[in-house]
């Protein structure tokens, strides 16, 4: 069995999945059962300054689903956590005693001034937290206050808050980043540069779910009117998988230890952020979706692929796929691949054919000698990955390397030498090769 | 003693048995479903369907919440997708073709969705077609089965005037008088016609009959084009002795009377039964009459399971409704005690050339009715005169891919028809496609 003991930033956990701070996490009730349930570690539902924040008390969240109701994206409007801060430290401290190997991270939104910081950080880490994590990502409602994502999208401002709490904790700091800008790069780099000891990322994403399609408003509102809401779940893993890869492979940012979030449900996913450079993962949405027992899964799934890869340590995989990232332009053009389809396991259902016909090369057949028969026309197949998209069976189409002979479609012999753009005739600005 | 008595089971009994066969899908289940279709190209079960619905357009149209786009997308290439939804056998057509039986044997349930999305047409009275443009044209339409009112509401969409020409009380045809009652409840078969006859410029003139209250001469003198969809007429016999005795019956006749009695217990069932035939009739009438209370059915076909014309589908769910199906077995000759009291059967084989012949080997069943379902003859008797210029085999008449017989003027669909498969959905297509060449017919005539 593959260990999943983690250790980031020196601060120890049984397994690498942590609660994300969100409702989850919002008070020792949720906490103890996610770590009766297993759950590795829990972020604080992000404390602030008395007096408490108030919320809404209408519908806090919204959900694209699928038609089976399956939640793929999920939105909320929850500010941080609406009760007095002595009542979550005082929590915080009987649950760190109680699960003494459980991570604790506390989650700290504060205005931007040091005094306030220089006030609060001690009394918070006195709760015996083994972290602090700064909560510059909430894209709404705090941001219009000048918190959350109104700091995380300045790079100065964060490197300011992370000297201020750095300064005044003796424990860890963990800066958590929005993802709504245009480059994760500078953010992570200011976090670093403020003194903290790592990044945890991402937030959530600035979204308006759909309208309601009676009252043509907004839907989720409150009495009518909504706010856009920070978007998360499953459909937003992309996104936070490239900003993790994008920190963990430029070189300015690699040494940085990360924390993955966003849409995490199963391991698998887990495995995606891990391989892509993050050290640990947190998870909100899918135990907002499912409770707290797919943590089963997460830990049984990651340990039984570590153990088929033969890997020995959740520390083995991390940062496995950092390497094979890179920019488009040193991609190698003179690989070709081809569509294949299987003809045993094609039901026929013609996906692959219509969408290739309409939108694509017209490089897959609808009918051979009269029998409605799908097959790649390889003079025109460019290897695309469409039809593979499409493809209701699992494994039916599959994208095959040509390593020898000639490209049917462009009439040029297979060079089993790399030549990317930066030194292709087409390119303007090429370097000359030697 | 014969046994033969009405209410063998309470009243609760036969509500039960004879409720919604196939109970319609609630929204989550409709839901659920149409997220399996994989919205084929060119999709097979489209392909698969007589009336060329476009079944992953509609199944589309549900998963989206437009429900009446759903129906109009079924209705406008049939108009009994109400109907065809409970009464098609989806299992050797759409469903059959459907790509999830490759995948995994389970096809989209097609016939259930189409009821979905085509139920509330019907419930709230939405009406999804209007009547064309007056052609001042009048076309005559004899019968009012699944063909004459196809093509008399494709007629109408087209804006000419059509006149029905029913034989019976009510319309519908088979819809009304021939299915089985648990397949279409709750009068859907009237509720149906209704709504089909409310696009306006269609009149039905119910209780006439070709041949008897007029003449087909003088249905082309008065209109510019005739429409014959009057399906079948009387019934095979068995050809054996005492065939006219009591308790020997014929199966339409007999559902006829079980679908229009108001009250289904006041029938007479046998104890014993034994129904003689291997089409639907024969299915239909051995479970009905199952579900009427009789204790022992056997349903008793000269061929084997293959060469039934009711489908695999169909047999096991008599099986399964407690019906015996005998195969390889024909009447010898009835029993008798003043009225039927059994039947003795020979067995059959076929020979190394093909023919049916009995292998002297006999058995017999105790019966207090014999239903014979052994198809139904053709009718064309009723075509008077003009039954010579009017090109016939094996009775029925013969069309052209237009369905326009043998005179320029006259179409003809349905059961009527030489080639007819006898179902539904058919019908309507024949009903659909022979109005189309009637529009076009007038048209080219002004």
């Amino acid at each position: 069995m593959a260990d999943l003991a983690s250790e980031f930033l020196g601060i120890k956990s049984p397994n690498p999945f942590w609660l994300a701070s969100a409702p989850p996490t919002d008070k020792a009730y949720n906490v103890n059962r996610a770590f009766e349930a297993g759950w590795g570690g829990a972020v604080w539902k992000t404390l602030g300054e008395d007096p408490p924040i108030v919320n809404v008390s209408g519908p806090r969240y919204g959900a694209l689903h699928s038609n089976e109701r399956r939640v793929i994206g999920f939105n909320n409007i929850e500010l941080i956590t609406d009760r007095p801060l002595q009542v979550n430290l005082d929590e915080m401290r009987q649950v760190k005693r109680d699960w003494p190997d459980r991570a604790l991270v506390a989650s700290v939104m504060l205005p931007m001034n040091e005094p306030t910081w220089a006030k609060y950080v001690p009394m918070i880490e006195d709760t015996g937290a083994d972290a602090f994590e700064l909560n510059f990502g909430c894209p709404h409602g705090m941001s219009e206050r000048g918190m959350g994502a109104a700091v995380g999208q300045v790079p100065e401002y964060i490197q300011m808050a992370a000297e201020w709490c750095k300064k005044h904790a003796t424990i860890p700091v963990i800066v958590k980043l929005t993802p709504n800008v245009t480059n994760i790069l500078p953010p992570a780099r200011a976090a670093w540069e403020g003194g903290a000891d790592g990044v945890s990322l991402i937030n959530t994403i600035n979204s308006i779910m759909r309208v309601d399609y009676d009252s043509l408003t907004m839907y989720p509102a409150t009495d009518g009117m909504g706010s856009h809401g920070g978007y998360c779940g499953s459909a937003v893993k992309p996104i936070a998988l490239h900003m993790v890869a994008e920190i963990a492979r430029h070189a300015e940012t690699s040494r940085i230890p990360i924390s993955g979030i966003g849409g995490i449900g199963d391991w698998r996913d887990a495995v995606d952020f891990i391989a892509l450079g993050a050290s640990n993962v947190q998870v909100c949405t899918a135990a907002m979706i499912y409770g707290f027992k797919i943590i089963d899964d997460l830990t049984d799934g990651l340990s039984n692929f570590l153990d088929d890869k033969g890997i020995s340590s959740v520390d083995g995989l991390v940062g496995k796929a950092v390497q094979s990232v890179t920019d488009w332009q040193y991609l190698n053009l003179n690989h070709v691949e081809k569509a294949v389809i299987d003809q045993e396991l094609c039901i026929k259902c013609g996906r692959c054919h219509i969408v290739c016909e309409d939108t694509s090369h017209q490089a897959i057949t609808h009918t051979v000698n009269g029998e409605r028969r799908f097959e790649v026309i390889d003079e025109e197949c460019v290897g695309c990955n469409l039809c593979v998209s499409v493809c209701p069976v699992d494994g039916c189409i599959t994208m095959q390397p040509l390593t020898s002979g000639v490209d049917p479609r462009t009439g040029q012999a297979i060079d089993s030498n790399k030549a990317d753009w930066t030194t292709h005739p087409n390119n303007p600005m090429r370097k000359e090769t030697s | 003693m014969p046994d033969v008595k009405p209410r063998r089971l309470s009243d609760a009994e036969i509500a039960e048995n004879f409720s919604d066969m196939h109970p319609p899908l609630s929204r989550a289940e409709a839901l659920i479903e149409a997220d399996r279709c994989y919205f084929c190209y060119d999709a097979p079960c489209t392909e698969a369907c007589p009336t060329d619905i476009d079944i992953p357009g509609f199944i589309q149209k549900i998963r989206s919440d437009n429900i009446n786009g759903a129906a109009h997308t079924i209705l406008r290439e049939n108009i009994m997708g109400g109907m065809c939804a409970r009464v098609c056998p989806t299992e050797i057509l759409c469903e059959e073709a459907c790509v999830r039986m490759t995948h995994e044997e389970k096809p989209v349930r097609i016939g259930l969705l189409q009821r979905h999305a085509t139920d509330p047409v019907f419930e709230e009275d939405v009406q999804l077609f209007t009547r064309g443009r007056e052609t001042g044209k009048n076309v005559a339409v004899v019968g009012s089965g699944p063909a004459g009112l196809s093509c008399a509401h494709r007629l109408s969409m087209l804006g000419h005037n059509v006149v029905i020409l029913n034989r019976d009380d009510k319309p519908g045809g088979l819809n009304e008088y021939g299915i089985a009652a648990y397949k279409t409840v709750n009068d859907f078969a009237q509720r149906e016609a209704e709504w089909i006859l409310s696009i306006g410029g269609i009149e039905l003139r119910s209780g006439v009959a070709l041949g008897d209250d007029f003449s087909l001469e003088q249905l082309r003198e008065e209109y510019d084009a005739v429409f014959l969809a009057f399906g079948l007429g009387g019934t095979n016999r068995l050809n054996v002795a005492n065939e006219d005795i009591d308790g020997v019956l014929n199966a339409v006749d007999y559902i006829s009377q079980l679908r229009q009695a108001d009250d289904k217990g006041d029938l007479p069932v046998g104890r014993n039964v034994v129904v003689i035939g291997g089409g639907m009739t024969a299915i239909d009438i051995a479970v009905q009459t199952k579900r009427l209370g009789s204790e022992r059915v056997d349903i008793v076909y000269r061929r084997g399971p293959e060469q039934m014309g009711a489908s695999q589908y169909e047999q096991e769910f008599a099986q399964t409704s407690g019906v015996h199906i005998q195969h390889w077995s024909q009447p010898k000759r009835l029993l008798v005690e003043d009225r039927v009291s059994g039947v003795e059967f020979e067995r059959t084989t076929i020979d190394a050339d093909g023919t049916l012949r009995s292998t002297g080997e006999t058995w017999s069943l105790n019966a207090d009715i014999v239903f014979k379902a052994v198809g139904q003859t053709a009718n064309t008797h009723i075509l008077g005169k003009l039954a010579k210029e009017l090109r016939q085999q094996n009775g029925k008449l013969v069309v052209d891919d237009n369905r326009m017989t043998t005179l320029p003027d006259i179409w003809a669909g349905g059961d009527c028809i030489y080639g007819h498969d006898d179902l539904t959905v058919t019908a309507v297509q024949d009903g659909k496609i022979a109005a189309k060449a009637i529009d076009r017919y007038l048209a080219a005539g002004d």
